[in-house]
């Protein structure tokens, strides 16, 4: 099946629907694919907020905002994209409000902010707990009233190159039917997420953060930089990876060991806290946070997710108890590479998100800079794109019809993947994560390499066309395989701990 | 050891799995990976604001990555709505009536919103689109073009939000298999896992209707309007 359209956008989170709606708006037709359902994206996951030197809650300047984002990002960054997506922050945020998102306020009817970590402000505008669920469902309540056409559950294989080189669609599994389609573009827009996933289990991630559109764009010649960076949440809870909100650390929570003793400041940088705990942990110590303190009053007005969710996942009631926790991946600073204009270096081929690198985070993301990231480079890349898409002739598709699935037939089921994804994940955590040495990562690299070489023996048990989630899954893994190749060749290379990236 | 009867394929499959104190969602992510790769279901953030994992338990709508597992526990797909196979069903079309509603701002001016205000749409703005509710909902169940739960209730949010400058038009589009073809019932709010009531929703916006002139069709087609209040037919 044949679908076309001037803009082809890959992901439907926040940063794919901003660019589509942008795109649409720029005079182009519009299509977007998404593997899940737009709402279900990990922008929803997004609790913080969305930085903007407003001044509401306390004096700020969007100068202090830069400064501080370049701090964060270790001399890593590019210091005129900051400046711009900072001075971009206020009408990002005044957009956000004018469509209709429902942001905290304060009493004297300005938008609430607070201040996150790094932050020499209250700089995060943010709506109670739920600031990502609520922008990302407004943005696609505009996407409605704009009528983008999106198409739910489908998973890009492959980019489509015309006779010069240059990007002129994809190729997709339609998950439902089971069915290959072309959807072929004069401008195509990867908006797919980031690569927290390739550490499994040990993620605060959605199950989907599995870096598909990053491996595809990197399969078709795109350039990744900064992949080594991958930023580790200090507080998720020990058993689920389930993130437990900086907030309970903002407010006053503690970090107790085994003997019950604080270890650490708790209100140091993500990447300091993380490698303090880890260091606990690694003689031997168990790690809780403590917030028993704070009161039941404040647990359930301030922070009543965080004790849903220790009670559920680790059947402990914070008010009473300690919750134990592990620092994990949360966040990927690296991916594809784009210039000013979210443009990579291959022609027709934009990318915005989690999943580019618009070289504003470095090696450490400040924190609600991602919802920033997201409504003001995912605008550009539409715009942008759109611009492109005006301007390009009409092109001939290269005649190929090959997919990977096809050459999956052929495999065998002597593995299960699925065990192989979980020790990936494990292998990962221990030898590329919070602390690196040269010796583990070069130990890493060579199961990776080994691993891909047996992806043959890994086949798809399932056989049935309509919804396989195991053949959905086994692509992911794949994927996963390609990017943590990357991030482990990139880790080596890089032989001076920064940031996120710390070797010794 | 606990067992648990999932819907699959045809009919039901039992599996029996050493796992305790787990929710549903970890259960079903250990079946798939470890007994049945066949297993089809949605997941996502595992932490209930995604809105993939909804599905039915011993007939009741909930979402597995907030279920706590019970031996003899039957699972289901939701109801009302196209299945796909084995868990997942086709959301596309309750997602549609969101379209079909004009669940949007529609806004020129800008307004100022203080503390009051946030209150007023906050936990309407709290829905995951999940569709427990239109998988409850009895009214839907017969009728597939009913606007249903969530869809009202977005109106309901962007109507009460002061932005808002086309409440009119909005209202006006929820006249016919809207508002009023609502019976009330509350199975919507029962198993809303963000406690929002669309049948709350639906009756702030019968009130927004009669203020625009509507009134309920099943005592206008009586003829008795406004005459009989307790709902008696007034002939």
């Amino acid at each position: 099946m044949n679908f076309k359209s001037d803009v082809l956008i890959v992901g439907a989170g926040g940063a794919g629907l901003t660019a589509a709606l942008n795109a649409k708006e720029s005079g182009v037709s519009v299509s977007v694919i998404t593997k899940e359902y737009p709402t279900r994206s990990q922008t929803c996951m997004a609790q913080g907020g969305i930085n903007a030197a407003l001044g509401n809650a306390g004096e700020d300047s969007v100068e202090s905002h830069i400064q501080n984002t370049l701090k964060s990002a270790h001399g890593e960054a590019d210091e005129e994209a900051i400046r711009f997506m900072c001075s971009e922050a206020p009408s990002a945020v005044a957009w956000l409000d004018s469509i209709g998102v429902c942001f905290s306020r304060t009493k004297d009817a300005k938008i609430a902010q607070r201040t996150l970590g790094g932050a020499s402000a209250p700089r995060a505008c943010y709506a109670q707990d739920y600031t990502g669920l609520k922008i990302l469902h407004t943005i696609y309540d505009r996407c409605m009233a704009e009528d983008i056409e999106i198409l739910n559950e489908r998973h890009l294989l492959d980019l489509l190159k015309d006779v010069s080189g240059a990007i002129c669609g994809a190729r997709v599994l339609n998950i439902r039917t089971g069915e290959i389609e072309t959807h072929l573009a004069s401008a195509v827009i990867i908006a797919s997420g980031g690569y927290s996933r390739i550490y499994d289990k040990n993620s605060t991630n959605s199950t989907a953060s599995t870096g598909d559109g990053i491996a595809v764009a990197s399969r078709a010649g795109a350039k990744l930089i900064d992949m080594e960076f991958v930023q580790f949440h200090p507080t998720a809870l020990k058993n689920s990876s389930i993130l437990i909100s900086e907030s309970a650390r903002g407010e006053g929570g503690y970090l107790l060991n085994s003997k019950g003793k604080r270890f650490t400041d708790e209100l140091a940088p993500r990447d300091v806290v993380s490698r303090a705990i880890n260091e606990e942990i690694l003689k031997g110590e168990n790690i809780f946070l403590d917030i028993r303190h704070l009161g039941e009053e404040f647990i359930n007005e301030g922070l009543p997710q965080e004790r849903k969710l220790a009670k559920l996942y680790e059947n402990v009631d914070p008010v009473h108890e300690l919750i134990p926790i592990k620092p994990v991946a949360h966040y990927t600073m690296g991916g594809i590479e784009v210039d000013h204009k979210s443009q990579t270096n291959i022609s027709g081929l934009f990318a915005c998100g989690e999943c580019a690198n618009h070289r504003v985070h470095g090696a450490n993301r400040l924190g609600g800079n991602s919802l920033l990231e997201i409504v003001v480079f995912g605008k550009e890349a539409g715009m942008n794109a759109a611009l492109f898409s005006k301007q390009k002739s009409e092109t001939k598709v290269e005649e190929s019809s090959y997919t990977f699935i096809d050459e999956l037939q052929e495999y065998t089921n002597a593995i299960d993947f699925y065990e192989k994804r979980e020790y990936v994940g494990d292998l990962l955590y221990k030898n590329v994560g919070i602390v690196r040495t040269k010796e583990e990562l070069l130990l890493a690299q060579s199961e990776i390499k080994s691993l891909y070489e047996k992806l043959p023996l890994m086949g798809v048990k399932d056989k049935e066309k309509a919804y396989n989630t195991n053949l959905v899954e086994f692509i992911e893994f794949k994927n996963l395989l390609e990017i943590s190749a990357v991030v482990i060749e990139r880790a080596l290379k890089r032989e001076v701990s920064c940031g996120a990236h710390y070797i010794v | 050891m606990i067992k648990i009867s999932i819907k699959k394929d045809n009919g039901f499959k039992d599996y029996e799995v050493e796992l305790t104190g787990a929710t549903l969602l970890e259960v079903l992510t250990y079946i798939k990976t470890k007994i049945d790769n066949t297993l089809a279901f949605s997941s996502g953030c595992r932490s209930s604001v995604c809105g993939s994992c909804s599905m039915r338990v011993n007939e009741r709508e909930v979402l597995a990555c907030s279920y706590k597992v019970q031996d003899g526990d039957r699972v289901e797909p939701l109801k009302n709505v196209e299945l796909i196979r084995d868990l997942v069903v086709n959301m596309d079309k309750s997602y549609s009536f969101n379209a079909k509603a004009k669940a949007w701002l529609t806004t020129k001016t800008p307004v100022t919103l203080d503390h009051e205000d946030e209150k007023i749409n906050e936990v309407q703005s709290d829905c995951i689109l999940c569709g427990s509710c239109y998988s409850a909902c009895p009214v839907y169940a017969v009728n597939g073009e009913f606007l249903g739960p969530f869809a009202l209730t977005r109106v309901w949010k962007y109507v009460s939000d002061k932005r808002e400058e086309g409440e009119e038009t909005k209202i006006n589009k929820i006249q016919t298999d809207g508002v009023w073809d609502c019976t009330l019932c509350n199975e919507c709010t029962l198993v809303c896992p963000q406690n929002i009531s669309s049948k709350a929703d639906i009756e702030k916006l019968r009130m927004k209707s009669a203020q625009y002139g509507f009134m309920d069709p099943s005592f206008a087609s009586f003829g008795g309007g406004f005459g009989s209040f307790d709902g008696s037919p007034s002939f």
